[in-house]
C-alpha cells in the first residue's frame, strides 16, 4: 500500500537519461514545467507528449510503473477538471439549472489536466532516473552562485539529502509498527473517519519516537566525524559534464523553441 | 492447534526490478506441544516467513493450514486467526505507545473485544509471566523502563491475548548477556506454562539447542534442513559452510577431535560435553 507511491522514487537503470548530469536533468525537468504553462493549444500539447514519450522509451522505465505514481494525484486532476469546466464563462454547450459547461471551460479543463499529467509525469521522471544523491548534489552545484547572497546551498542540500535517505527507512519502520500492531489485534482498516484517526495513534506514537531516536544518532555519528559541511568540502563523486550532457541541452533548446514558434509554425502551415 | 505450511513463496516488489525471492517452496508441519527453532542469517526470510503465520503478509503461492484451516484463503477479518498466533517482533519495545504499562498491554486484549475486568485480569497474568509485577509497574509509563523491561513489557503485550500459537522473531536481539539469557528462560517458562506452540527465531545456534524439540535452518529463502537439534548437528559441517554457528561446547569438541581426541557422542550443551571431555581424558 504505502510502497505505491513512485512520486520521489529512483528507479534503477542504465539508460542514457539516467547517465545524465543531475544539473541538466533537473535544468530539463524545469524547463519543460514552465514550458508546459506557454503551450496554449491542441498540436504543443501533441508535441510535449511526443517528446516526453520518447524520453521515456529512452530511460527504459516501464510505462506503468510511472502511470501508479499518478494515482495518488487523481483526485486533485478530477477535481481542477471538473471545477474549470462548470466555472468558466463563453459559449454554452449544456445547462441545467445553475451548472452550465461552455466551450471554453471544456477545452480549458482538458489542457489544464493534460497539463497536470504531463508537470507530474515529467517531475517524476527526473526522480526515477536521477539517484536521490545525485540530485541533491545537482541542487547544491545550482544553488551554489546563490550562496553570494547568503543562500545557505549546502545546508540546504544536506537537509534534503537527509531527508530523502530516510523515507525508505521511515516508510518501512511504518511497515514494521504497523504490522505489530495489527499483530496484536489492531484494525487500520475499518471504521469512520474518526474510528480510523484513533487507530492511528499505536502508529504515530512509535513512528515519532523512531524518528526522533534515528535523528538524534544521526547528528551523533556525524558529529563523532566532525562534520561541519559548507566550504572547502570535496566530493567522492564530483558530477561531471559529458558528451551526452551537451547534446541534451542542445535538444532541450530546441524543443523551448519549437514550443515557443509552434503558433507562428501552424500559422505558416496553414 | 497443529500448523501445516505447504509450499509457502513470497516475492517482495514482484514484477519490478528490484524483486526479490524472500522465501521459496517452504512446506513443514508442527505439531501441538512442541518448541520449534527456526535458525537462519540475517536476511534468511526467516522474519518474512513467521510473519505469514498470522496472516501479516499474504504469500504469492502456497498454503498455511492452522488447526485445518487455510488461513490464505480467508477472506474478511483475520483477528481470530491473529488472537490464535501471537507474534512478538524484533525489537518489540518498539511499538509500545500508551501512557501505562497495563494500558499498553491491554491494547491486545481490547482489540479483541474483551470486557474491561478481562483485560485487567490479562494484564496482571501476562506481567506476571514475563516476571513483571502489575502492582508495581503497572501505572509508570513504558518510556521510563530499562531496554530489558520494555521488551518483557512488549512480549507482556502479545501474552496477553492468551495466543495457542507464540511467534517469537529474535526476542534476545541487542540485549547484553544476563538479559539475553533472562529472555530465553523466560520463553522456555512460558512454553511450558500455557501448553501450544512455541516457534523461536534466532540466527544463534546455541540459543535454540537447549529448548527446541525440532529445528528449522532456513537458508537463502530455501528450507535446508529439518530435525531433532541432535539430528541437525550431526550435520555441523554443512552448518558452517552455511556460516552458522554452532553452540560454543559443540565448537570445543569438535576441536578437540580435530586434534586428534576421541570423544564419543554428540554432547550439544556445556555439561554434556563436560562429562564427554571427561570420559575420553580420563586415565
Amino acid at each position: 500500500m504505502i510502497r505505491d507511491i513512485t512520486l520521489g522514487q529512483y528507479f534503477p537503470g542504465e539508460s542514457g537519461i539516467h547517465r545524465l548530469d543531475p544539473r541538466v536533468k533537473i535544468v530539463m525537468a524545469l524547463t519543460y514545467i514552465v514550458a508546459l504553462f506557454l503551450v496554449k493549444d491542441f498540436w504543443g500539447f501533441f508535441f510535449a507528449v511526443l517528446v516526453l514519450s520518447i524520453i521515456i522509451k529512452a530511460s527504459g522505465v516501464p510505462l506503468k510503473f510511472i502511470i501508479r505514481g499518478l494515482k495518488p494525484i487523481f483526485i486533485i486532476i478530477i477535481f481542477t477538471f471538473t471545477v474549470n469546466m462548470f466555472m468558466i464563462g463563453g459559449e454554452v454547450l449544456w445547462q441545467w439549472k445553475f451548472l452550465h459547461i461552455t466551450r471554453e471551460g471544456l477545452f480549458i479543463a482538458v489542457f489544464m489536466a493534460i497539463r497536470l499529467i504531463l508537470l507530474i509525469i515529467g517531475s517524476s521522471l527526473l526522480t526515477l532516473t536521477t539517484k536521490p544523491i545525485h540530485l541533491t548534489d545537482g541542487i547544491e552545484s545550482l544553488l551554489k552562485p546563490l550562496t553570494v547572497f547568503k543562500v545557505p546551498a549546502h545546508e540546504l542540500a544536506m537537509m534534503m539529502t537527509i531527508a530523502l535517505r530516510f523515507i525508505p527507512t521511515l516508510l518501512e519502520e511504518t511497515d514494521k509498527i504497523m504490522k505489530a500492531q495489527m499483530a496484536r489485534g489492531a484494525d487500520f482498516e475499518s471504521g469512520n473517519v474518526i474510528r480510523r484517526a484513533k487507530s492511528l495513534i499505536p502508529l504515530l506514537v512509535p513512528l515519532f519516537i523512531s524518528a526522533f531516536r534515528i535523528a538524534q544518532d544521526l547528528a551523533m555519528a556525524m558529529e563523532a566525524r566532525c562534520y561541519r559541511g559548507g566550504k572547502h568540502r570535496t566530493r567522492m563523486n564530483a558530477i561531471r559534464i559529458r558528451k551526452g550532457d551537451y547534446v541534451a541541452v542542445f535538444l532541450l533548446i530546441l524543443f523551448v523553441v519549437i514550443i515557443v514558434a509552434e503558433p507562428s509554425i501552424k500559422g505558416l502551415l496553414v | 492447534m497443529s500448523i501445516k505450511v505447504e509450499n509457502l513463496t513470497h516475492i517482495y516488489a514482484e514484477g519490478l526490478p528490484h524483486q526479490q525471492v524472500a522465501i521459496e517452496d517452504i512446506s513443514f508441519e508442527i505439531e501441538d506441544g512442541s518448541f520449534v527453532g527456526i535458525i537462519g542469517h540475517t536476511g534468511s526470510g526467516k522474519s518474512t516467513l513467521v510473519q505469514h503465520l498470522p496472516g501479516l503478509l499474504k504469500p504469492n503461492s502456497g498454503s498455511i493450514i492452522i488447526d485445518g484451516e487455510d488461513i490464505t484463503k480467508k477472506e474478511g477479518s483475520l483477528t481470530e486467526i491473529r488472537r490464535k498466533t501471537g507474534l512478538v517482533f524484533q525489537y518489540p519495545e518498539y511499538q509500545l505507545f500508551e501512557e501505562t504499562v497495563a494500558k499498553d498491554v491491554a491494547f491486545g486484549p481490547l482489540n479483541l473485544g474483551v470486557s474491561m475486568e478481562e483485560a485487567e485480569r490479562r494484564v496482571g497474568e501476562a506481567l506476571k509471566q514475563v516476571g513483571m509485577d502489575v502492582k508495581l509497574v503497572g501505572d509508570v509509563s513504558p518510556f521510563e523502563l530499562s531496554g530489558g523491561e520494555k521488551r518483557r513489557v512488549a512480549i507482556a503485550g502479545v501474552m496477553a491475548m492468551e495466543p495457542e500459537v507464540l511467534i517469537l522473531d529474535e526476542p534476545t536481539a541487542g540485549l547484553d548477556p544476563k538479559g539475553h539469557h533472562d529472555i530465553l528462560e523466560l520463553v522456555e517458562k512460558i512454553h511450558k506454562a500455557k501448553g501450544g506452540i512455541t516457534i523461536l527465531v534466532s540466527h544463534n545456534m546455541a540459543d535454540i539447542v537447549n529448548y527446541a524439540d525440532k529445528v528449522l535452518v532456513i537458508e537463502k529463502g530455501k528450507l535446508v534442513m529439518e530435525g531433532t537439534p541432535l539430528e541437525i548437528f550431526k550435520r555441523e559441517d554443512e552448518l558452517i559452510k552455511m556460516d552458522l554457528d554452532i553452540p560454543p561446547a559443540a565448537e570445543l569438541i569438535r576441536t578437540l577431535r580435530e586434534r586428534g581426541l576421541k570423544i564419543k557422542g554428540n554432547p550439544m550443551s556445556v555439561k554434556e560435553a563436560v562429562s564427554a571431555i571427561y570420559e575420553a581424558i580420563k586415565p
